[in-house]
């Protein structure tokens, strides 16, 4: 007890951020479980000393069988779980045996939205907030439920898939406002974060990725750090002619907050629909990260992590926000693992970046210049149509992909499930879509240095340096958990969900679920005072589409490229949607 | 798992239950025109290739075929996006798609039916005789190219415009939306907010001429390009279906002067842009 009662004030000491109110360190109320997405659990009942003797209390069929990247939500003795297309919302009653179904709700998505989606038809989780339940559908719904009863409150309608735009993203509810944003910017969707009142569903405002400042938010308080993010609308003079209305910046990763300095971050995806060569410029403001206010969207400042993007490097992936240091000397900062093969450590006051460090094999660019912020490319592996570019790493999914990591304030490292990936951009055949004939640029993806696929690295973001790392056979698509028991959480594409020693990557315990796991682990209290680890298997994703969606393994370039690296995954996995929870003897 | 037909494909039908059945049952699924019935997928909203009311020229073809065989023609309406072969095809709920680039990776496909090219539309009484990429007119007429919907993907229009360096006037039209790209390029220059628009050869023949403005078509061909500036369009089938691919390419072989007035009845130019596709660079 008195090592919990230590963690405990370790935690609320090191972290400006807490859970969202109403809950308590038991719960786990959305996928980040706090404001800063740290994904550490307080609780320290399961150690380094016990785990190996975790074994599994209860499960739970979901009935889908598409990738299950969701964050199981827990608050008050109830879980709750968002399936994958068609976004099925189960309320599981903690505090009876074998936890049954408390309420089931089915929003009837529209069955045409996954013939949009480019990469599975996922979705990343719901949000607790204040005794609701918020998620959205892949058809561009955001709903709100009551989390006693399932019973829906509200329902707003805030895209259109005919025009190829989704939503697979986790809400985040911060000051009574809901944060949503779109996918699909492949499909020149324009990509928005949207603040919805949580009470009524109403927007109160959005913030376009493109486009004039007034319609991106862009006031008198903008003050990026970098001279070329400074100047008068830049969402459109970076872009050739209008191809910003159809630029890309789509927001489908995680949103954090800070409560202090009362400032949103999240990151904004590739530029699109045109290849590079289309659309010459910066490309404002894709593939970078805003701050911005959370009662009036309006941006502090930005910071773009690939401008001008040529290899698919959305620029989404979570900001997890720390404080580095001690004290009244602790330095405020956010840690970016990027697709684009760099973990950033930024100022999150100001947006400069303090270190950019190599996570995984990287010849796209030879680093960032900390003076100009720009990221420094390297030429000869631009693609261009017509020729063969070889050896592009990271692969177009990046060095990590939407997969989360964990920060624990115990160990001070940040645990970052990604992969090994690079590809070679070929000319393709024939192609073509409604009817229209085109020759695209086409990835084959392979094994990066080592032949491994996939990493579970641990990053020091004091020293700016990998601490260790796991090599694992397959991309590891899941998310990270770590806990003040010192055990970091992680799952493979095969199926094993995995505990190793958070302080140097040893294994300790190991589990085959039945599926592929690409969820999110998350850790509760149960109304029995025990603590539980959690678990969402079920192949899919971009990188298990090939299991999830029957694709025809002769195709190296199906799933984007992704079929050629992974032609064994059929083999090693197979489908289906699976609850697995875990707790000591 | 056997094919019965009627009796009006003869002796070569027999082969064909045989080896139909043996394709199969590689695929692990049902065989084609069981029952005599030719199941065709296809997108229930893209004129003019196919529509649910079984108007567009695809649709056309796909009941000459069904005709010359003796079978029902069925379809499964599917909307043509990101999946549609692994939807339709290999999903086992249909046998045929209409309309694909011959020697597509996903499908087996047929002799080509066609061949084809993008086109540069204008209208006649605004801009005079546009042949060619390297007009330099191109970089300050406001210019529409269709978009793909695939990262890093680009039409031949989009590629060769972009390797001359024209950006700035280039309007992209997305693959998705309620209205078919080519009718919304067509209908953007009698609005006048293009100038000229490049559309894929059958969309560009087929709105043009349902306009009261007269619209310029020349086939655009960039001649600087290494990539393909023609395709040819086949009827494709499930891969390893080798038997209905043969059964098909035999049927295309005799019905091809009534395709060719189908082709004609829609306006998929023929005749002297057929001449400039023939020599054109192809995938």
């Amino acid at each position: 007890m008195r090592l919990a009662v230590l963690a405990a004030c370790a935690v609320a000491g090191a972290m400006a951020n807490a859970a969202s109110p109403g809950t308590n360190d038991g719960d786990w109320p959305m996928p980040g479980r706090d404001y800063a997405a740290t994904r550490f659990s307080p609780l320290t009942d399961i150690n380094a000393s016990n785990v190996a003797t975790l074994r599994p209390a209860f499960t739970f069929s979901t009935g889908v069988l598409r990738g299950h990247e969701a964050a199981p939500i827990v608050v008050n003795g109830t879980m709750y779980i968002v399936t994958p297309y068609p976004n099925i919302v189960y309320a599981l009653d903690l505090s009876k045996p074998g936890a049954p179904v408390k309420w089931k709700y089915e929003p009837h998505p529209s069955a045409s939205a996954q013939g949009v989606a480019c990469c599975d038809v996922v979705n990343r989780g719901a949000t607790w907030d204040s005794g609701r339940i918020f998620f959205n559908t892949l058809d561009d719904q955001t709903i709100a439920l009551d989390a006693s009863s399932g019973k829906q409150l509200w329902r707003t309608k805030l895209g259109e898939i005919s025009n190829g735009e989704t939503m697979t993203m986790a809400p985040l509810v911060v000051k009574g406002k809901v944060l949503v944003g779109n996918s699909g910017g492949e499909y020149g969707v324009r990509g928005w974060l949207t603040a919805l009142d949580a009470s009524t569903g109403k927007q109160v405002w959005r913030a376009y990725s493109t486009g004039p400042d007034s319609e991106v938010l862009i006031g008198s308080k903008f003050q990026p750090h970098y001279q070329s993010d400074k100047g008068k609308d830049l969402g459109v003079s970076t872009w050739p002619g209008t191809a910003w209305k159809i630029g890309g910046g789509t927001v489908w990763g995680f949103v954090t907050y800070d409560p202090q300095a009362d400032l949103l971050y999240y990151g904004t995806a590739n530029p699109g629909p045109w290849n590079p060569e289309q659309r010459p410029g910066d490309n404002k403001w894709t593939a970078g990260i805003f701050a911005r206010e959370p009662d009036t969207g309006e941006a502090h400042w930005f910071y773009q992590w690939s401008p001008h993007d040529m290899h698919d490097y959305d620029g989404i992936n979570e900001n997890i926000l720390i404080d580095l240091g001690d004290g009244a000397s602790a330095r405020k900062v956010l840690v970016h693992p990027d697709r684009n093969g760099y973990i950033y450590v930024v100022d999150r006051a100001s947006g400069q970046v303090i270190s950019a460090t190599p996570y995984a094999a990287i010849t796209t660019s030879t680093g960032v210049d900390l003076e100009t912020g720009k990221l420094k490319y390297a030429p000869d592996k631009i693609p261009k149509d017509g020729t063969v570019v070889r050896d592009i790493c990271p692969a177009s999914p990046g060095a990590k992909d939407w997969q989360p990591a964990a920060y624990s304030p115990r160990t001070k490292l940040v645990y970052i499930p990604h992969q090994n990936l690079c590809q070679d951009a070929v000319t393709s055949q024939a192609n073509y879509i409604s009817g229209t004939p085109y020759v695209g640029a086409e990835v084959r993806m392979k094994p990066g240095p080592g032949g491994h696929r996939g990493e579970f690295a641990a990053f020091d973001p004091v020293n700016a340096r990998i601490a260790w790392k796991i090599d694992e056979d397959l991309p590891v698509w899941s998310g990270a958990l770590v806990t003040a028991g010192d055990v970091v959480f992680y799952g493979t594409m095969d199926g094993w969900f995995k505990a190793v020693d958070a302080r140097d990557g040893k294994p300790l315990w190991q589990f085959k679920t039945g599926s592929g796991v690409i969820g999110q682990p998350v850790s509760y209290r149960g109304p029995d005072g025990k603590q539980y680890i959690a678990i969402l298997s079920g192949v899919g994703g971009w990188a298990g589409a090939l299991v999830s969606g029957d694709l025809d393994t002769r195709d190296g370039t199906a799933a984007l490229g992704f079929v050629n690296v992974l032609p064994d995954l059929k083999d090693k996995t197979t489908k289906g949607g699976m609850l697995y929870v875990f707790a000591l003897p | 798992m056997s094919l019965r037909f009627r009796e009006r494909d003869g002796v070569r039908l027999a082969a064909l239950v045989m080896a139909g059945a043996s394709a199969a049952a590689l695929a692990g699924l049902p065989s084609a025109m069981d029952s005599g019935v030719l199941r065709v997928c296809a997108d229930p909203d893209n004129a003019p290739f196919s529509t649910r009311d079984g108007s567009g020229f695809e649709n056309r073809i796909a009941s000459l075929m069904a005709d010359a065989l003796g079978a029902e023609l069925r379809y499964y309406w599917w909307p043509q996006r990101r999946g549609f072969v692994r939807n339709t095809l290999d999903a086992g709920v249909c046998d045929v798609v209409m309309g694909v680039p011959a020697h597509s990776e996903a499908v087996l496909t047929t002799p080509p039916y066609y061949r084809a090219g993008y086109m540069f539309a204008y209208r006649a009484d605004r801009v005079s005789a546009l042949t060619s990429y390297d007009d330099p007119r191109l970089r300050t007429l406001r210019i529409g190219v269709p978009l793909v919907g695939n990262d890093m993907a680009a039409t031949p229009p989009g590629n060769a415009l972009a390797h001359r360096g024209i950006a700035d006037n280039v309007i992209g039209y997305v693959p998705l939306g309620t209205v078919p790209v080519g009718q919304r390029m067509i209908e953007a220059l009698g609005e006048g907010t293009i100038d000229i628009a490049l559309v894929w050869a059958p969309q560009a023949g087929y709105f043009a001429h349902r306009e009261p403005f007269e619209v310029k078509l020349v086939p655009a061909i960039d001649t600087r390009a290494r990539e393909a500036q023609a395709f040819d369009m086949a009827v494709g089938v499930r891969r390893g279906d080798t038997a209905l691919r043969e059964t098909l390419t035999r049927t295309l072989e005799r019905i091809r002067p009534q395709i060719e007035a189908v082709l004609r009845e829609y306006d998929v130019p023929v005749g002297d842009a057929q001449r400039v596709w023939a020599s054109a660079r192809t995938p």
